[in-house]
């Protein structure tokens, strides 16, 4: 608050007021539903529904399939983080370098940021084809028989790689504005003490990167959870099956499709359990951010 | 000496030297890049391809490297066509929809977000910091999650299939009222005492003085949240059912969903490639032409 600040009370109630009333309905209304009735037994014809405790939860806790889709869905998180930063961290340390050309590597390496991700998702299934995907035929080529939609770590690869494919460009934006505010008085001083490029860049730039890394783990984890929907939607053809899914997805094809809205509201709220213990970590990072800069 | 020729390195290294020529170690590092830039444009331009070829040739070989004549037809067909279990949506309605939705999406939430930081940040409310909270604490759960809620309060509204409907919902995040308000706080206090002085009322500084000066940061926002709402999947998904209201990225569902099915007519394959690729070029373009703004929207909104 300005110090300054005006003392009018009607208008700066007028003016909160559009965005209250549509966090009330949409946010917490929905939010304050959802817990409520993950603790409730819904009859599948509508009439009523009976209280039963937590056993929407113990039910999960003791669901082999959610216990699949759970352990694909870390697995998944895992890979798709660590392939998009790895190769985003790659290009922009690149990118950062070459003087020539650098603004068209930059415009040609950010632009799929635009792309939906079920538009990725359909290219992907272009590609991965079973009869005459390109890919598809690339992993025949080395001996996998790779079958989309039919064979779990098919699909599962599918996924992973459409995934990383559409998170780079994020990633490399903001390594590249990482890499460009560190001083140019410490990339002198360590080339003068090191004189090897690598050795350089493990000594200095990378300890300097490390905030933006850490916050871009925490974005990356949140984009392979809740963006990659689309993704997983278009290449499963919208029908589950043996296919691997996200835990997200799973709370739509349960909730949906299953019309178990006792046992979608709870998985609804782990997953904003999950999302609110990452949040707190990701602003201890901001703090930290700020110290290190 | 060692040293002298160290630093004589250091210098050569600055980019201060007007026409600078590619050294042979840098040239590995336009390969990864070329390599890099290869791997994004590869595959929309196959795509594109592979829009200039007959159906039957399509579902034959799949995605195809070359040019031929169908190009013309197979975007006249996504745009102007009318599709799906109806006939009645075109490529054309979808492109409005889309339009509304990211327009409708990223003005509303700049509109909605400016006005609650505002109110946040230049004024001595007592529950200034409370009402802070509250919409803050929105940033922590994304739509997906409480997807389902969600849905049934749009549904006892009577708002499905309805611009309201679609839009309104999503506008329930805090990020554009965060980042204005980490803005606002950022201009000097002497501004606002200056205009006080000068007998401006709270209207009118807002209006004549602080829209004008957040231009730059509008437009940064405007970028991210236009391609935000633009990309929307699920929640269109479920909130429209009337074909007359699906969006473009809703229409990829659609299509994936008759390309699936085996039946004795060919599959529209160069229609829904083409679709697809008309669902990309406005955000694309966006991103492309305004990109600075985009990149500075980007890196200090998502914090």
């Amino acid at each position: 608050m300005k110090r300054a600040g005006f003392t009018t009370v009607w208008l700066p109630v007028a003016l909160l007021l559009p965005q209250l009333m549509i966090i009330a309905i949409f946010f917490y209304w929905p939010a304050a539903w959802a817990v409520q009735s993950s603790f409730y037994l819904q009859d599948p014809f509508g009439f009523g529904s009976t209280f039963v405790g937590l056993e929407n939860y113990t039910d999960l806790m003791t669901n082999v399939e959610y216990a699949k889709v759970a352990r694909f869905t870390v697995i998944y998180t895992v890979l798709v983080t660590f392939f998009s930063l790895a190769l985003a961290l790659l290009l922009a340390v690149k990118a950062d370098t070459v003087i020539r050309g650098a603004k068209s590597y930059r415009t040609l390496l950010m632009w799929v940021y635009a792309i939906a991700p079920p538009v990725a998702g359909f290219m992907g299934l272009m590609f991965f084809d079973q009869r005459n995907g390109p890919l598809t035929e690339m992993f025949q080529a080395f001996g996998w028989e790779f079958r989309l939609g039919a064979d779990f770590n098919s699909t599962a690869t599918a996924m992973v790689i459409v995934a990383v494919w559409k998170q780079i460009p994020v990633n490399f934006i903001f390594f590249l504005s990482g890499l460009q505010s560190i001083p140019k008085a410490v990339r002198e001083a360590a080339l003068i003490d090191n004189r090897s490029a690598t050795g350089r860049f493990w000594d200095v730039t990378f300890p300097l990167l490390a905030p933006t890394a850490f916050f871009l783990l925490i974005i990356n984890i949140t984009y392979a959870l809740f963006d990659t929907f689309g993704i997983v939607d278009t290449l499963v053809r919208s029908e589950p099956g043996n296919n691997p899914v996200t835990l997200v997805y799973k709370v739509f094809v349960d909730g949906f499709r299953g019309n178990d809205l006792g046992g979608s509201s709870a998985q609804s709220v782990i997953l904003m359990i999950l999302v609110l213990v990452l949040t707190v970590f990701q602003f201890r990072l901001i703090e930290r951010r700020i110290h290190y800069t | 000496m060692a040293d002298i020729t160290q630093s004589g390195d250091v210098f050569s290294a600055t980019p201060v030297r007007r026409r600078p020529r590619i050294k042979l170690r840098h040239i590995g590092d336009h390969a990864i890049l070329v390599a890099g830039a290869l791997l994004m444009v590869f595959p929309i331009v196959l795509v594109l391809m592979t829009t200039s070829f007959e159906d039957a040739d399509i579902v034959k070989n799949g995605l195809q490297f070359g040019f031929e004549g169908q190009m013309l037809e197979n975007f006249e067909a996504a745009m102007f066509e009318a599709s799906g279990f109806t006939k009645t949506i075109t490529g054309t309605r979808m492109l409005m929809n889309s339009m509304i939705l990211g327009l409708g999406f990223a003005i509303g939430k700049i509109v909605i977000s400016m006005m609650a930081a505002y109110a946040i940040v230049y004024f001595r409310l007592r529950f200034a910091t409370f009402a802070f909270w509250i919409i803050f604490t929105t940033l922590l759960l994304p739509l997906e999650v409480r997807i389902l809620p969600s849905y049934e309060a749009i549904q006892s509204m009577g708002l499905a299939n309805t611009y309201t409907g679609l839009i309104v919902p999503l506008i329930a995040s805090a990020t554009g009222t965060f980042f204005f308000r980490q803005f606002f706080r950022s201009i000097p206090e002497e501004l606002v005492e200056a205009a006080r002085i000068d007998g401006a009322g709270p209207v009118k500084f807002f209006i004549d003085i602080l829209v004008p000066l957040s231009r730059t940061m509008i437009a940064a926002i405007f970028i991210i949240m236009f391609v935000y709402g633009w990309n929307q999947y699920l929640w269109p998904t479920l909130i429209t059912t009337d074909e007359g209201m699906f969006t473009l990225v809703r229409g990829i569902k659609q299509i994936v969903q008759v390309l699936s099915q085996t039946g004795a007519m060919i599959p529209e394959y160069g229609k829904a490639l083409a679709l697809s690729l008309i669902a990309m070029i406005p955000p694309v373009l966006i991103v492309i032409f305004f990109q600075s703004w985009f990149v500075k929207g980007l890196t200090e909104s998502d914090k």
